[in-house]
């Protein structure tokens, strides 16, 4: 890193990666992995998923982590980014519920009313 | 299966604007209409979208409806639904199909947030640089080194009238002009990361979701002040944070924006990790400094502040996390952006956590001077089961007490201060009114006891006989004497005690004996406890006899 | 205690550290378990620091222990936030299904059982730890379960 213009390189750089890695990418599954959400069950909640779309061989989907959204009390939380659709995001997310998250919405196209992040 | 799924955004703007009316109607015009199978409706959380009424998006046509009213309601059912004609007037946005729609205007977030310093946690994937980069990251840095020299550096943070976020508040920059104007050939940057007061867990939050947030903050202030070492002290229980920090460490290093001659500036600079070993004293910066130099964990006399003699003697400046976190944005933005936010005499946003009895428990960022009010009953969506708001404890277990008569308190500094009580580390706990107030004082002075370091005899020795004065007044074996005895200690300890530990410990004692010394008295008269809670074991033995 | 020659290799780990003792303490835990007074006096002869020191820093930090303690440590939460959650419920059971009290360890050897001060997971409260793992929204069945789990298999993630 010699001066701005090579951060800036690496900022278009990343920003054109990120974009080209979902060119093909329909879907962008979420998972919020803070300690809170560990704690709450989260990676049972990931390596579902990853298990769930490894199964169906799902090309069109992927799987990304982020820290903690700040709502806690609602963890496990997936987030599933659509292209052009709203983002939905389930909380309190078992892995029956991921699974069910791979097999209705993303390729059911179906949202998981139930499970949808509610306020109280 | 249903065809279509209406969401209903449910948050404290819209639900104040008629958000539960115009999902009751839906319902009821869905099931008339025969649509209950065929559309669903769906309530969810804030979609990021203010001021704009009750909101609506319709799934999976991908439309935004705002502004919603009941009287709109007959209409979206009989024209898009059954017919599939969008109703234009109500259109907020429709996204074409193949265009993303940016992932901040759908982040579900609570409507009267703020993120600055959590602009990116949850956001983006905290182990990779380059998405930091993508979101702005390490401009600041590049912009300081390349074309500003040090004291401008330290003139706009200065100016920008941040203060510490540890819960001190005391100016940053100022704090910085002491390290910047001492002479010496080492100086030190800590990043005070031993979040360990009860309820707080912002500092995790950016640890965790934004750690180069932090390192970014790091040699921000070192260049500032003249460093080119840096030490992050976070808390051995916080694996994760380490983990996530040890990486992103690694990949500034590999990236050059750690190291020798960042930018090409002859700015050199690198930061190491040091892990605490679960002592909650070493949040005390003297106290951390004698940690990370391998000693036990007791604070030091001051004067000397550690700007001037800390870490090995150096002069060093001790930072909290949230502080470090905000300077990147700070310096991008500008000063005069920074004072806009919050109040005067408290610029900028805080990171409060919601804990305890409280609908929606969490983390929000928000502009200074909102009320507790809001707080607790918009934001956290007031206290669970239908019961009442007994008191609020602000800035963690050494934090004051707040009752039913400050919920509309602004709070600041130092409209706090005047109440005796403070911001603090920004933890809210929220306590119901089944809880009994000698048994919550009980707790706080249990955490005290255990963490008392031993070093000063008020506070360890004062911290144990208030126990035993508590665990008596909740066994039943107390007498009204023992009131006193506890103001007296409290009142001790809060002049005589070395540190801010002994020092605080004190203010929720005294804050709850001030606003509930009735409760106190009726467990040490009349061995009754209001909430049930406490075993007052010699009371049926009282009667008996 | 048998073999101490470990310990001079962990200090030579660190010789490039300044003032690494908390390290060397943490990394000898590791190795032996706990820090005995014969470990300590080795610690103390190979980083040439006086033995009183090393003892005041071993006995100062709650993660450091001297005395041998349990395959799996639980650390229970009980500061206000978990307590307003009714940690204490929580904390009881897990004493009655382990039937010791905090400070001590099973006979088995399996389980100690502590505190531990909060770990910034209160709006997931109650919680506990055990030895890395976290755990939150507990109730007193939950946390149960989740010991039988680290009984049956050692490990487990509800």
């Amino acid at each position: 890193m010699k001066n701005l213009a090579d951060l800036r390189k690496i900022k278009e750089k990343a920003k054109m990666e990120m974009a080209s890695r979902e060119k093909n990418v329909k879907y962008r599954v979420v998972v919020a992995m803070g300690t809170c959400g560990i704690a709450a069950g989260a990676r049972n909640v990931m390596s579902a998923l990853v298990d769930e779309i490894g199964t169906r061989s799902l090309k069109n989907t992927v799987i990304t982590q982020t820290g903690c959204l700040g709502y806690c009390d609602q963890e496990p939380l997936v987030q599933v980014f659509e292209q052009g659709r709203p983002c939905i995001t389930y909380g309190k997310v078992t892995p029956e519920v991921a699974r069910k998250i791979v097999a209705d919405h993303i390729v059911g196209n179906k949202v998981l009313s139930d499970y949808v992040f509610k306020q109280n | 299966m249903h065809r279509l799924h209406v969401l209903v955004a449910m948050d404290s703007h819209t639900i104040a604007q008629g958000a539960r009316s115009v999902r009751d109607t839906l319902v009821k015009e869905l099931a008339l209409a025969e649509l209950t199978d065929e559309v669903k409706v769906v309530e969810t959380g804030s979609l990021g979208i203010y001021n704009k009424g009750v909101v609506l998006v319709i799934f999976p046509d991908n439309v935004y409806y705002a502004n919603v009213t009941v009287l709109d309601v007959t209409e979206i059912i009989s024209e898009h639904f059954k017919k599939g004609r969008v109703v234009d007037r109500l259109i907020y946005k429709q996204a074409p199909a193949d265009q993303d729609i940016k992932v901040d205007e759908l982040d579900p977030r609570f409507g009267k947030q703020q993120r600055v310093v959590l602009k990116n946690a949850g956001v983006i994937d905290p182990e990779s640089i380059e998405e930091y980069i993508a979101h702005d990251g390490y401009e600041a840095l590049g912009k300081a080194l390349t074309e500003q020299k040090p004291d401008q550096v330290l003139a706009i943070v200065k100016d920008s009238g941040i203060q510490g976020r540890g819960g001190a508040f005391f100016p940053t920059g100022v704090k910085w002009g002491f390290t910047a104007k001492t002479q010496s050939d080492v100086k030190y940057i800590i990043c005070n990361a031993d979040e360990g007061e009860p309820g707080t867990f912002k500092d995790r939050l950016i640890l965790e979701g934004d750690p180069h947030a932090i390192i970014e903050g790091m040699a921000l202030s070192g260049y500032a002040v003249g460093a080119s070492r840096g030490f992050i002290y976070i808390r051995g229980e916080y694996k994760m944070s380490i983990a996530r920090m040890q990486r992103a460490i690694e990949q500034a290093r590999e990236h050059g924006l750690l190291g020798n001659n960042i930018f090409d500036s002859d700015f050199d600079f690198d930061i190491e990790i040091r892990e605490g070993a679960g002592a909650y004293v070493c949040g005390e910066e003297t106290a951390l400094i004698e940690s990370i130099e391998g000693k036990r964990g007791e604070p030091r006399d001051k004067p000397p502040f550690p700007g001037v003699v800390g870490l090995w003697g150096k002069p060093t400046v001790v930072n909290n996390v949230e502080t470090l976190a905000n300077l990147p944005q700070i310096l991008l933005n500008g000063a005069g952006w920074y004072k806009k936010l919050g109040i005067p005499d408290n610029p900028g946003t805080k990171v409060f956590t919601m804990v305890g009895n409280i609908n929606n428990p969490g983390l929000i960022e928000v502009p200074m001077g909102i009320t507790l009010r809001e707080i607790i009953y918009d934001i956290g969506q007031g206290i669970p089961d239908g019961k009442g708001f007994l008191f609020a404890q602000l800035g963690g277990t050494t934090g004051g007490i707040l009752t039913a008569k400050h919920l509309d308190l602004p709070l600041s500094v130092s409209s706090l201060r005047e109440i005796g009580a403070g911001m603090g580390s920004g933890a809210l706990l929220v306590v119901d009114d089944s809880q009994c107030v000698v048994d919550m004082v009980k707790n706080f002075v249990e955490f005290f006891n255990h963490e008392s370091c031993g070093k000063c005899t008020l506070c360890r020795e004062g911290t144990g006989r208030l126990l035993e004065i508590l665990e008596k007044l909740s066994a039943g074996k107390g007498s009204v004497k023992d009131l006193s005895l506890i103001k007296e200690l409290s009142e001790t300890m809060m002049r005589g005690a070395f540190c801010g530990l002994g020092q605080a410990a004190p203010i929720p004692i005294l804050g709850c004996l001030r606003y509930f010394e009735q409760e106190f008295i009726r467990h040490a008269k009349d061995k009754v406890c209001r909430a049930g809670v406490c075993h007052l074991e010699t009371a049926a033995e009282i009667k008996a006899a | 205690m048998s073999d101490l020659s470990r310990v001079d290799k962990i200090v030579a780990d660190y010789k490039e550290q300044k003032t690494p003792l908390i390290y060397i303490l943490k990394d000898v835990q590791a190795e032996y378990g706990h820090l005995n007074d014969e470990v300590l006096t080795n610690v103390a002869k190979a980083t040439n620091i006086p033995l009183s020191e090393v003892y005041g820093v071993a006995t100062f930090y709650s993660l450091f222990t001297t005395e041998q303690k349990g395959k799996h440590i639980v650390r229970c939460c009980n500061n206000a936030p978990c307590h307003v959650k009714k940690s204490k419920d929580v904390l009881n059971k897990i004493k009655e299904y382990l039937g010791i009290e905090v400070g001590e360890t099973t006979p088995d050897n399996v389980f100690t059982l502590e505190f531990t001060s909060c770990l910034g997971l209160c709006a997931v409260a109650p919680v506990m730890m055990i030895d890395d793992e976290v755990y939150g929204n507990l109730t007193p069945e939950k946390a149960v379960a989740i010991l039988k789990d680290y009984k049956l298999k050692g490990v487990s993630n509800a």
